[in-house]
């Protein structure tokens, strides 16, 4: 009945008597380049945690192209193109580069109940991976234990494995967060290059990133969404600009090229 | 050249140190003929412990009540050989899937539980179906256990030897197919997954996958293995006593285990041996206090390398220089 890629209406969790997330609503329709914004402790890793199943929402609903996946587990969702990526990576620690995104590829072409051809004889799967390594310029630590890359490297080895399941929608979880500046441009080239039927949602600090991703931005505080719109007119927005940043980050927000 | 070799990929090949475990124990058979009897249990604890690494060192899953699974399939085979089937080898699948299906029945409830709660829980399966065997005298034979397992010669062909030639070849055989099928199971995208699943369960369902469904597989599959291994003690031993199901049963899998190496394969293979050659050695050196040594051992080897004997014997190799045997 919507047109919508992703859509959330209503969404409720409390722990406790606080409430986390308060009647959120957020429409992402196809193609979208969304931000989600909001200080901290404004509930927007929560927001996360609801959208792709790893939290129940007490109240609202969650669908998914028209398709209703409220009471989904996240397995479910992910197999129906809802795919997130982790603030702080989270990864296969043990696993080569290589191995981490082969997991995903295997896991999305419904390959990992095969139990008798050895998976480095499993061909098509391992040359989707290289691929995929080789879009983001993975391809020299292919081979390298995740463990033991830059940090860097693991931030887009978390867009890897997300690019591996071919999402419809993807959720973005603070993508540059803890990266070398040098590296965020690698990074947004690669999620600027990212084919435009995929819907993205992006939780982001960094008002420079924002601006030159999103076309659309949502500003969450306190559980609440405050206000939605372009970048410019939100940015303007004194409301948003008191509520988010208080008065001393002012001039830093509205400066916004210095932000990273 | 871009550092270690991937390893996964690379599993399915054969290193070029493994056909020596089974050519050692092919030499065994011809130098040593009159310890066979004893030889052929190792092998039974071997495939016990190789059923337990593809639970704990593959799919990261610590089981305390293992040996459930190794006395259901002794059972199961004793009480079909006693009801008049006498043929071993069919006598061995039936006990096996006897045991994977026990663990495809408590598998989806049990494998929920992650850490201290699963390890609790196996533990009390285990005390309840010791306890039960113990009571249900009619079926068990409680205390007594079930003596007089017998069996038609082996294909029709091989009679069982009072030497226990036949006994010896025919456990390794079993051993040599079912590590066989483990070989080709760990290395498979299923075995992969379960890694992944080792590793990072969380993410893993994040990625989309099933992972309660691949853990109950594996639950099945490590489990009639045990079975299998179980049935193979009821036939050679030709006797099956409630010892098959107590926690020492689960224990010495676990301590082979962590002796030989987790998660390698080889290690139950190498370590069953060890461990049971110095408990029967301490045994003789002084049967109230032999455990010291066992003890001792496993501190050692526990402190000195993080992957048992195996890894011992890996770092060494690579301190010579070749690195040979660590591809």
């Amino acid at each position: 009945m919507t047109g919508f890629a992703l859509e959330a209406v209503g969404l409720q969790k409390s722990f406790g008597a606080l409430p986390v997330t308060d009647s959120v609503t957020l429409r992402l329709p196809s193609g979208a380049r969304t931000a989600l914004i909001g200080p901290n402790g404004a509930g927007k890793t929560t927001l996360v945690g609801l959208l792709s199943g790893t939290i129940r929402p007490d109240a609202g609903r969650i669908s998914l192209g028209g398709r209703d996946v409220t009471r989904d587990g996240s397995a479910s969702r992910v197999r129906h193109g809802l795919v997130r990526t982790f603030q702080v990576s989270s990864l296969f620690a043990r696993l080569t580069v290589l191995e981490n995104v082969f997991l995903a590829v295997s896991e999305h072409q419904r390959a990992s109940g095969g139990m008798w051809q050895p998976a480095g004889r499993r061909r098509a799967l391992i040359d989707r991976a290289e691929a995929i390594l080789e879009r983001l310029r993975l391809t020299d630590h292919r081979h390298q234990e995740v463990a033991r890359v830059p940090y860097g490297v693991q931030r887009l080895l978390e867009i890897a494995i997300a690019l591996a399941l071919e999402p419809k929608v993807l959720l973005l979880d603070e993508p540059a967060a803890g990266i070398p500046t040098d590296e965020v441009s690698v990074l947004l080239e690669t999620v600027e290059s990212l084919p435009s039927h995929i819907s993205i949602l992006m939780i982001e600090h960094d008002m420079h990133v924002v601006r030159r991703f999103a076309t659309d931005v949502n500003v969450l505080v306190q559980g609440r969404i405050l206000m939605a719109g372009p970048p410019a007119v939100v940015m303007a927005s004194p409301d948003v600009r008191a509520v988010y940043l208080g008065q001393s980050g002012q001039s830093r927000f509205a400066g916004g090229a210095h932000g990273a | 050249m871009t550092g270690a070799v991937s390893p996964f990929l690379l599993r399915h090949r054969l290193r070029p140190l493994e056909p020596v475990w089974w050519l050692l124990a092919i030499a065994y058979f011809f130098v040593f003929p009159e310890y066979l009897a004893v030889a052929t249990s190792v092998l039974v604890m071997a495939l016990f412990a190789l059923s337990l690494d593809l639970l704990i060192g593959f799919a990261g899953v610590l089981s305390l009540g293992h040996a459930v699974s190794f006395g259901i399939g002794a059972y199961v085979c004793a009480l079909i050989n006693l009801a008049g089937w006498r043929e071993p080898i069919t006598g061995v699948l039936a006990s096996g899937a006897a045991s994977g299906l026990f663990a495809l029945a408590v598998g989806p409830l049990i494998l929920r539980l992650r850490g201290l709660p699963f390890i609790m829980v196996t533990l009390g399966i285990g005390a309840i179906f010791y306890e039960a065997a113990n009571k249900a005298v009619w079926l068990t034979g409680g205390d007594n256990g079930l003596p007089g397992v017998t069996l038609d010669p082996l294909l029709g062909l091989f009679r069982w030897s009072i030497l226990g030639q036949t006994s010896y070849l025919y456990v390794l055989c079993w051993l040599l197919v079912l590590f066989y099928l483990a070989r080709r199971i760990v290395a498979s995208p299923f075995g992969v997954a379960l890694q992944g699943i080792r590793e990072n369960p969380g993410r893993m369902l994040l990625i989309g996958a099933p992972v309660l469904r691949h853990l109950v597989v594996a639950y099945a599959i490590a489990s009639a293995m045990a079975g299998i291994a179980g049935a193979l003690s009821a036939q050679t031993n030709a006797f099956v006593g409630l010892e098959v199901l107590s926690l020492t049963t689960s224990i010495d899998g676990l301590v082979m285990l962590v002796l030989g190496g987790i998660g390698r394969l080889y290690g139950g293979l190498i370590g069953a041996p060890v461990y049971m050659f110095v408990q029967h050695f301490a045994q003789q050196w002084n049967p109230y206090y032999w455990m010291f040594l066992i003890g001792g051992l496993l501190i050692f080897i526990v402190r000195f390398s993080r992957g048992g004997l195996l890894g011992l014997f890996d770092s060494l190799v690579r301190r010579v220089g070749q690195g040979h045997g660590d591809r």
